[in-house]
């Protein structure tokens, strides 16, 4: 049987002491007007606030020097992540390249890829999509129909990707093709590419959400040409880079901090002598967020390590993504609101807008059932 | 894990093989004493583990002793290790030399309170506490009350005390004690004495929880691997699979709260953590035990298969020293009063 393990981790000093430097400079953006604070923290794009994280040094930041990173531990990244989370600031349009595309360009990239990529992501000017997802392909990944051919100095990538999150205010997507046909083993042929969308030959369409918001995209190519060296890894390595990339998906500080508005001012609104069920329901959800930091940051520790916490990961997920989508439902029932559109900054606002988005958290990043079925796995039951 | 550790969870598992077979389970449950499996662990200094060396403890780390204790709780053994651990370390916080054999505390009842008062030659003791572990089998246990205005520990012996011995849902000995005058042997101030009591065993049933839903999903993942329905293991049906995989959410969810909690209470119970461990190990052992004996089907449900000795005192632990509504309350209260705003900071200690 597969052991998972949340082992301790000690924040260093270093840490700790950055916590400070983020939160004085968060209380700064909010005093002088640049942001307020944010339900949809991670998916408010807000170009001007991520070059001013940039220039703090606050993304890129475990990557080498030499590619305009801060050489700072997994740990010390964790916290300013939460406290961005925590703080409601627009990390949004930095957010995917900072957490998993860097990483991964960093590791399987190639040199011209490293250098004239990463520097402009730390910096904070460089925005990047996730280009998985197909009409026809979502959980199960390995069915993508995109499809690279080899041409002369580059591959020819045609195909469609849905779903690309913020595609149409973005530069770059890292896009999952079929570079060879499908055999037994249908994880093989498999390619990764890095996709620059300013190049003629993509288009772009937007995908309103449920509630009328534009963040989806289908994204279409036809005989697009990508060079050799915008290739990640090896061609055919493209599972194995998916799955490495979901290890840093799914177990941060987003997977149960997306309605932490929501009960900060549920908080709020109960006041300071709550009655016993309004105590109960705050002290049972705080003591959930408490024991999620606790099993994010160990992940945050094993990553730092070098290891693959895949089923560690995706118990994080499956865990706080179930906690975030509670936390309206207990709160509408306990502060009596009328979710509305429309109120401004009302709670009824931010009630409604956190309903409507709750079925995302399930959803995006992997399903409930894909982890479940991968945290079996890893206990030996498939 | 360090060898020490592994060293220390093998000590447990040696000592739990040799001496505590089925028969004896059955006559603790009949309420008889297990004398020998108590033997074997004092034989080892698991009883004094939770003591600083200089009050008599065995050196190890607190941490490695509510690991100890862990290991206990998922092999269910039958004792009172966690409260002779806990009465311990309010005597060795008061400065009070700790004695041998098995103790316990009270009052643990959390609306329970006894009062101490002095005679011209004597300092006794007069209330009843309700539900003390193992109180009938104790021949001392731990008291802690308020004298003049003060908080006390004291320790005072159970003989003609034992008004009533109940069971909780594991055949484990619940005794109401009544304490009429009876005298303290040995009693010191010791500031906040009940809520560190509370505290403390709010965090060792944590531990004992986190513990023994280790075990029920051990015991979930073999049976689903062996148990062939339809042609097949039932943990090939993708609905066992995601009944398990959240089973394991819950598991790591427990061990995670409960170990943070005795990373903070090495000195002395930390409130905070506690409330946090409680409240979601109380909570991970209804919705895992549930899980368990779902996935186990009638084979669960019979006396036969072990996932009782777990399950039982996992219904039990979680509404002892506190159920989830109680430690839930303090900890919805004390951020209430606080306010919003305090509550990042809270969490994230700074």
């Amino acid at each position: 049987m597969h052991e998972f393990r949340f082992d301790p981790v000690a924040m260093p000093a270093a840490a700790e002491a950055l916590r400070s430097e983020v939160r004085a400079f968060i209380a700064g953006e909010v005093a002088r007007g640049a942001f307020t604070p944010s339900r949809n923290s991670w998916s408010s794009f807000d170009p001007d606030f991520s070059r001013k994280c940039g220039e703090q040094g606050y993304i890129g930041m475990r990557w080498p020097k030499q590619y305009g990173g801060h050489e700072r531990s997994a740990l010390e990244r964790y916290v300013v992540t939460e406290e961005m989370l925590a703080g409601g600031a627009p990390v949004g349009a930095h957010w995917i390249a900072d957490r998993q595309s860097g990483q991964q360009i960093l590791r399987y990239g190639s040199e011209r890829a490293r250098s004239t990529i990463l520097p402009r992501i730390a910096a904070g000017v460089c925005y990047f999509s996730i280009g998985m997802s197909e009409p026809d392909s979502g959980s199960d990944l390995a069915a993508v129909r995109t499809r690279a051919s080899k041409t002369e100095g580059g591959w020819k990538i045609s195909g469609t990707k849905v779903w690309t999150s913020g595609a149409h205010m973005t530069n770059y997507l890292i896009a999952l093709a079929r570079t060879a046909p499908k055999e037994d083993d249908r994880h093989a042929g498999l390619t990764q590419f890095i996709v620059d969308l300013s190049h003629p030959g993509v288009s772009v369409r937007p995908i309103y959400n449920l509630y009328g918001g534009h963040d989806f995209n289908e994204v279409v190519f036809d005989e697009f040409f990508v060079a050799d060296d915008m290739v990640m890894g090896e061609p055919g390595m493209g599972w194995t880079l998916v799955t490495s990339e979901l290890a840093f998906e799914r177990s941060g500080p987003d997977r149960f901090l997306s309605t932490y508005q929501l009960l900060l001012e549920s908080i709020r609104a109960i006041g300071t002598d709550p009655d016993a069920r309004s105590a109960n329901e705050i002290g049972r959800f705080v003591a959930h967020l408490a024991t999620l930091r606790r099993m994010s940051i160990s992940v945050a520790g094993m990553l730092e390590r070098g290891e693959q916490p895949t089923v560690e990961a995706a118990l994080v997920k499956d865990v706080g993504t179930a906690f975030e989508r509670e936390i309206p439902e207990t709160f509408r029932q306990l502060i009596p609101t009328e979710p509305s559109l429309g109120a401004g900054t009302s709670y009824a606002e931010l009630l409604g807008m956190s309903i409507l988005r709750a079925p995302g958290f399930t959803i995006r990043g992997g399903t409930r059932e894909i982890l479940r079925g991968m945290i079996a796995r890893g206990l030996g039951l498939r | 894990m360090s060898e020490n550790r592994n060293d220390l969870l093998n000590t447990v598992d040696r000592i739990i093989d040799e001496h505590c077979a089925r028969p004896l389970r059955e006559s603790a449950e009949a309420g008889e004493w297990p004398a020998g499996l108590w033997r074997a662990l004092e034989a080892v200094g698991l009883d004094r583990a939770a003591l600083p060396e200089e009050a008599g403890g065995s050196g190890l780390a607190f941490e490695d002793a509510m690991l100890a204790l862990r290991r206990s709780a998922y092999h269910a053994t039958p004792v009172p290790l966690a409260e002779t651990m806990l009465a311990g370390s309010l005597l060795a916080a008061a400065g009070l030399a700790v004695p041998q054999g098995a103790l316990s505390v009270a009052p643990v009842n959390t609306s329970d309170r006894l009062e101490f008062v002095h005679g011209s030659t004597r300092t006794s003791v007069v209330g009843v506490a309700h539900r003390v572990p193992w109180g009938n089998l104790c021949a001392q246990v731990v008291v802690v009350g308020e004298l003049d205005g003060k908080d006390i520990v004291g320790m005072v012996s159970t003989s003609g005390s034992v008004r009533g011995v109940e069971q909780n849902l594991a055949g484990e000995p619940r005794a109401l004690l009544g304490f009429d005058h009876a005298q303290l042997t040995t009693f010191a101030a010791l500031p906040g004495g009940l809520a560190r009591l509370q505290a403390g065993g709010a965090l060792c049933r944590s531990v004992q929880m986190a513990g023994a839903l280790e075990r029920a999903l051990e015991y979930s993942l073999l049976y689903a691997n062996e148990r062939v329905q339809f042609g097949r293991p039932i943990a090939k049906f993708q609905a066992i699979q995601h009944m398990l995989a959240q089973l394991a959410g819950q598991v790591a969810a427990a061990s995670a709260a409960a170990d943070a909690a005795v990373e903070a209470s090495a000195l002395a119970p930390d409130e905070f953590a506690v409330a946090v461990a409680k409240s979601r190990a109380g909570e991970a052992a209804g919705k895992g035990a549930e899980i368990a004996h779902q996935v186990h089907g009638a084979m669960g449900y019979t006396r036969e298969h072990n996932l009782h000795y777990v399950t039982r005192r996992l219904w039990s632990w979680r509404d002892e020293f506190g159920n989830e509504p109680h430690w839930q309350r303090r900890l919805g209260r004390l951020v209430a009063a606080h306010g919003a705003d305090a509550l990042w900071p809270m969490l994230s200690g700074l």
